[in-house]
């Protein structure tokens, strides 16, 4: 009976799956366990643990990051694989390999980890990289706050992909409505695994969402005012403003939702006072906010390739400003459009639609202003500049279908349906991956000290580009063939069976691109000698970080840079300018394991909440509370760099009085 | 000299953050306040708001967190002359006010519940629960906080660290007393005129 | 990149593309294939979408691929002009020609959410039937109140009648909708919600829910059978003879959850059925609410 209690709603049958979720926990246990074999082989746990696990370098925690995103990117794709394959063969009287419960879970997986884990963990993991360099400084606003916020990223995808092993996941779609996502027909833990994986990684994204503001608007170099930053990092800032404004609404949304599960309170349920269409418009006053979150700094790093690769300034610096400014604000005044079908009136539905069809505009403005960029330039189609020219073909064409879904007469036909499928594809993928994989790309030298193969780069852009093109147009089709979203079967006399059939073929060209990526970094990381990054300056570019060494050393700048102009490094270039050889002592953050332990309190927390387990709740309570009062206790969290190591480095890489 | 512990400069980043993270938090009540809202009238055959509400008890609680709000701030004049005995002085006062408050919030919820009108009762009152209940976390929290504080203070004494969590806390502490007097008005007030 | 290469490289996916219209088009396009007047005018709605945005698309693309051949740096015969960054008459044009298409939408958007709201009767000189819909555990129930019969999972209407749905969901939340008649309508617990539609065209329509709802909503299909009134007035007679009955106590046995059903016919039904099932969610009985786990 004690046991029983201890181990909260936990029992046998939690770890009893069908067979295509074992092999699922098979991989991911054999992945684990030969990761381990081989930092034992090598003997690198302590350089693992003292060199990356506990480092407050921001651009150590951007690599963390990001790998941690590839791996979910990796984990949810083949989600869609399954989806893809199900849905192939899932007709009249074959009723494909999956059952309908276990299809509902894999898709509402795949959405969920490719938003908060996979897009999210790339677009923190780049402006880590990114924007302390790009704005002349030497780390973050709040370094151990940063490397908590990955501790949560961390901690929420762990306890997510824990619901693979024991117990289940929501099949109730990647943003659980209620009626549907409550106790009576959602009785397992499955939601409330989606409930806390999403919690605590929330938390991790408002405090980056803090940081870097705080980060932009305190820590430029001196010279740089607001007008004079790279584009990115207003995208980040615009991004940020989102983050902090939209996510607190998530947190509130999803506890009213675990206490009605946990306690029987009624937000949300039908009956008893609760009110699901209240939810409806909580999650996507959170929701319609998000997808800017992740959509504005890939445009970002658009500007920062298309100018640097055709060698000219970005069009339109100002007016880029004010349609991100329009963009924020903007999208707060559109969630209405994700529900017109929910009978809210002809007045509140056109007024919604107009209001999502005003933010084409800035968004339109941006692309005209990059292909102005363009005009006149002198053009290198490297492999960031591939996954640009694939970014505007197909994401016109997301924004268009958009701009017909904002329309709500045209929407009551195509919500739902495969159609929006497509269009919000079409924005995620060529709009916020190709972005994202743009940026990594572009400013690998920049942390690896290692130029990317080129070809393959190329190679996995064209893939990318054509597997999106075979994945999805089928799928814009389907929906005007009035296919609905997530069915798991459907009658022969529909006629949609080839189409989907088509589509899985686009999604293993897309697998395959995702290969060919990964090959080219291994491949180059593998060649690195002959692709030794030598100048720290390999595209000729025009913003900061390119006035470093490749890698970029642990303080990024030896001196801090005095930016007179936009494109400054650019501009000192063409002007010849030399820099002043004035060194000083620095201060940099100490590591600290703190942030680590503070989110294994947060997953034992998030367990506990998940299986009812109370005093692991607790416990986990107390490590995440010990850890903060720990953190306010430690003095000593900095150490200094002397002047002549700064010399020594610059001399060892650049040669003598540069 | 006394002024340089406050405004110093790398305090400012701190400052910032902090102020955005009380952004956050407002947005976080903000949409207890929606739910409120939307929800107040949903009593699933249960008592109202006019009914349930005692506005004594709501006035008495608002004095003690008003009062409370004073003390912290006479806390951080002590600061500001540096002295530390009166700085624990206040941060006591203030700590047993807030306790106090909590204690009044709690035993009122204890009443309300064991007369069947839990927050598992009606949309309403799940609303309630959670609006004022989150607020009371808050006071919780800020109490944890003023006991760590005054435990840095009595050990390390008045430090330009110490000294910027004494002003995040009284920040903190101001915030609160902002939500309650809405959450007075919205819930205790306008519930008592029956709106 | 010579022309003739990216020319060839970008009509590909136009024969992809091409491809798969044809084969849409020789299929059920259920949503542009309307028998409806309201899925008849939500079409044009889509497709007049469809044509403004050309006014986007063209020239992007051609800007992209005609900038991307002429100023790549292997052309150097092209202008270089590293600092030309502004222009108020340049910007003026793009700020400007989206904000007018924008306009055209927004009119449009206004007038046809309003013309097309689903909860506006149709203009008709017949008399509208009334059908209640509720959303089950995975079937639609079809009542018709004046007929005092019911369907589950088909339902006959007449030809060139307007109908007055009213939805409700005794389950999760769902979504009705007939893509060949008219837009959808989602179905919620406790609430109704309104359609109206009409029928031009004799035949059988597939629905289905266009919102998960659990385990087996992808087996929630209905079919709409369009037909002539007199086949209509048969159809209602016909059903008189089902042996089924629709009350209270068959209700609850046809509200547990089942999948893939067959439609079939209830030859009478209560009268306050679907203004109970209704109630179940906005009164605070608590027998109810009990049995209803709350």
């Amino acid at each position: 009976m004690m046991l029983a209690n201890l181990l909260g709603l936990l029992n046998v049958d939690s770890f009893r799956h069908d067979i295509i979720q074992n092999v699922g926990v098979g991989i991911m246990t054999l992945s684990i366990f030969f990761a381990s074999l081989a930092l034992t082989y090598f003997r690198k746990w302590k350089w693992l643990f003292g060199e990356w696990l506990s480092s407050l370098d921001h651009k150590k925690i951007g690599v963390m990051y990001i790998i941690v995103a590839v791996l979910m990117l990796s984990k949810a794709g083949f989600d869609a694989l399954l989806m893809r394959t199900q849905q192939s063969l899932s007709v009249g009287n074959n009723h494909g390999i999956l059952a309908s419960q276990h299809y509902q879970q894999i898709f509402s997986s795949h959405g969920t980890t490719m938003i908060f884990f996979a897009a999210m963990g790339l677009m923190f993991g780049i402006i880590n990289l990114a924007v302390p360099i790009l704005i002349g400084t030497r780390d973050v606003a709040f370094p151990w706050l940063n490397s908590v916020s990955f501790w949560l990223f961390v901690s929420g995808m762990i306890l997510l992909n824990t619901s693979l092993a024991i117990g289940d996941f929501s099949g109730a779609g990647w943003l659980a409505y209620p009626p549907l996502s409550e106790l009576q027909f959602s009785p397992t833990v499955g939601v409330d695994y989606w409930i806390w994986s999403l919690q605590i990684a929330g938390v991790g994204s408002l405090l980056s969402g803090i940081n870097f503001i705080v980060t932009i608007l305190m820590k430029r170099t001196k010279g740089m005012n607001l007008m004079k930053m790279p584009m990115f990092v207003w995208s980040v800032l615009g991004s940020m403003t989102l983050v902090v404004f939209a996510f607190p609404v998530l947190t509130a949304t999803i506890t009213l939702l675990y206490l009605d599960r946990l306690v029987g309170t009624h937000f949300f349920t039908s009956g008893g006072g609760g009110n699901p269409m209240m939810y409806v418009n909580l999650i996507w006053a959170w929701g319609h906010p998000e997808v800017y979150i992740l959509i504005l700094p890939a445009f970002g790093i658009f500007s920062e390739i298309v100018a640097t690769f055709s060698k000219k300034k970005l069009f339109g610096y100002t007016s880029m400003v004010w349609a991100i400014w329009a963009i924020v604000i903007l999208s707060f005044t559109v969630w209405l459009h994700h529900f017109f079908t929910m009978g809210a009136g002809a007045d509140v539905n056109g007024f919604f639609g107009i209001m999502t069809m005003i933010i084409a505009i800035p968004t339109g403005v941006k692309i005209f202003n990059w292909l102005f960029t363009m005009f006149r330039g002198k053009i290198t189609f490297s492999a960031p500049m591939i996954w640009f020219v694939g970014f505007i073909l197909l994401f016109s064409i997301g924004g268009v279908a958009g701009v017909l879904l904002a329309v709500p007469p045209a929407d009551f036909q195509l919500h739902n349906s495969l159609f929006l499928v497509a269009h919000f594809h079409s924005m995620i993928v060529s709009g916020v991956l190709f972005g994202y994989f743009a940026g990594i790309v572009y400013w690998f030298p920049k942390f690896s000290g290692i130029k990317l193969n080129e070809r393959l780069g190329k190679i996995a852009a064209y893939l990318w580009i054509l597997g999106f093109i075979v994945a999805f147009v089928p799928l814009y089709a389907l929906g005007i063939m009035g296919a609905t979203r997530r069915m798991d079967h459907y009658s022969p006399s529909m006629g949609w069976q080839p189409l989907f059939i088509v589509a899985g073929v686009g999604v293993l060209i897309i697998g395959l691109g995702l290969l060919t990526l990964v090959s080219q970094v291994l491949y180059s990381v593998y060649k690195h000698v002959e692709n030794k990054d030598r100048t720290g300056d390999p595209y000729d570019g025009r913003t900061l970080e390119w006035s470093i060494p490749s890698p970029a050393p642990h303080y990024n700048f030896s001196i801090l840079p005095i930016v007179k102009k936009t494109d400054d490094f650019w501009e000192s270039k063409q002007e010849k300018r030399s820099r002043d050889l004035v060194y000083k002592d620095i201060s940099m953050p100490k590591n600290s394991y703190i942030g680590l332990f503070l989110s294994s309190g947060a997953f034992a927390l998030g367990f506990g909440a998940v299986w009812h387990i109370l005093w692991l709740s607790i416990v986990g309570l107390l490590i995440i509370l010990g850890s903060v009062i720990a953190r306010t206790l430690t003095e000593d969290t900095e150490y200094t760099i002397p002047k002549e190591k700064l010399i020594l480095d610059d001399i060892q890489f650049y040669g003598e009085g540069k | 000299m006394e002024n340089n512990l406050v405004i110093k400069a790398e305090n400012s980043k701190s400052y910032l953050g902090f102020w955005i993270y009380i952004l956050t938090d407002c947005v976080v009540f903000a949409s207890l306040f929606a739910v409120y809202a939307t929800l107040h009238n949903n009593t699933n055959g249960g008592e109202s708001a006019q009914i349930l509400f005692s506005m004594p008890l709501a006035l008495t609680q608002t004095i003690i967190l008003l009062t409370s709000s004073l003390t912290s701030g006479l806390a951080i004049i002590a600061a500001l002359n540096k002295h530390k005995t009166r700085i624990l002085l206040w941060t006591v006062v203030t700590f047993l006010l807030g306790s106090l408050f909590l204690f009044l919030e709690l035993r009122e919820f204890n009443h309300l519940a064991s007369m069947g009108d839990s927050w598992r009762a009606s949309g309403f009152l799940s609303s309630y629960f959670v609006l004022v209940g989150t607020h009371g976390l808050h006071i919780l929290i800020g109490l944890l906080w003023m006991i760590v504080l005054g435990l840095i203070i009595i050990k390390k004494g008045l430090t330009a660290k110490s000294m910027k969590g004494l002003v995040m806390f009284n920040l903190f502490w101001h915030f609160l007393d902002v939500i309650w007097i809405f959450i007075f008005s919205v819930v205790y007030l306008m519930g008592h005129m029956g709106l | 990149m010579k022309l003739a290469k990216v020319l060839f490289l970008v009509s590909l996916p136009i024969i992809f593309i091409a491809s798969i219209v044809l084969y849409v088009s020789h299929h059920n396009a259920q949503v542009f294939n309307t028998a409806g007047t309201i899925a008849k005018d939500e079409k044009s709605i889509i497709l007049f979408s469809m044509f403004l945005s050309l006014f986007v698309l063209v020239p992007v693309y051609l800007m992209l691929i005609i900038f991307s051949v002429k100023y790549r740096e292997s052309n150097k015969s092209s202008k270089y002009s590293p600092n030309f960054s502004h222009s108020k008459a340049v910007e003026s044009v793009w700020w400007g020609i989206p904000t007018i298409l924008i306009i055209i939408l927004s009119v449009v958007t206004w007038r046809s959410s309003h013309q097309l709201d689903p909860y506006k009767m149709i203009d008709s000189n017949i008399k509208p039937i009334n059908i209640q819909v509720v959303a089950l555990d995975w079937k639609w129930l079809f009542i018709y109140p004046d007929k005092s019969i019911a369907s589950v999972n088909s339902i006959n209407i007449p030809i060139n009648t307007p109908i007055n749905f009213e939805l409700t969901s005794d389950a999760p939340m769902n979504s009705f909708w007939v893509p060949q008649l008219s837009g959808q309508i989602y179905t919620m617990p406790g609430m109704s919600t309104k359609l109206s539609i009409l029928s031009d065209k004799k035949g059988s329509y597939s629905g289905r829910s266009a919102n998960i709802s659990g385990k087996g909503f992808a087996g929630m299909l209905f079919s709409v059978n369009v037909v002539s009134n007199s086949e209509y007035n048969n159809w209602i007679k016909s059903t008189k003879s089902s042996t089924k009955v629709l009350n209270d106590r068959s209700y609850e046995t046809l509200s547990k959850p089942t999948e893939n059903v067959q439609p079939f016919t209830y030859s009478f039904v209560s009268a306050d059925l679907y203004k109970n099932i209704l109630g179940k969610y906005t009164l605070s009985d608590n027998n109810m609410s009990k049995v209803m786990g709350m």
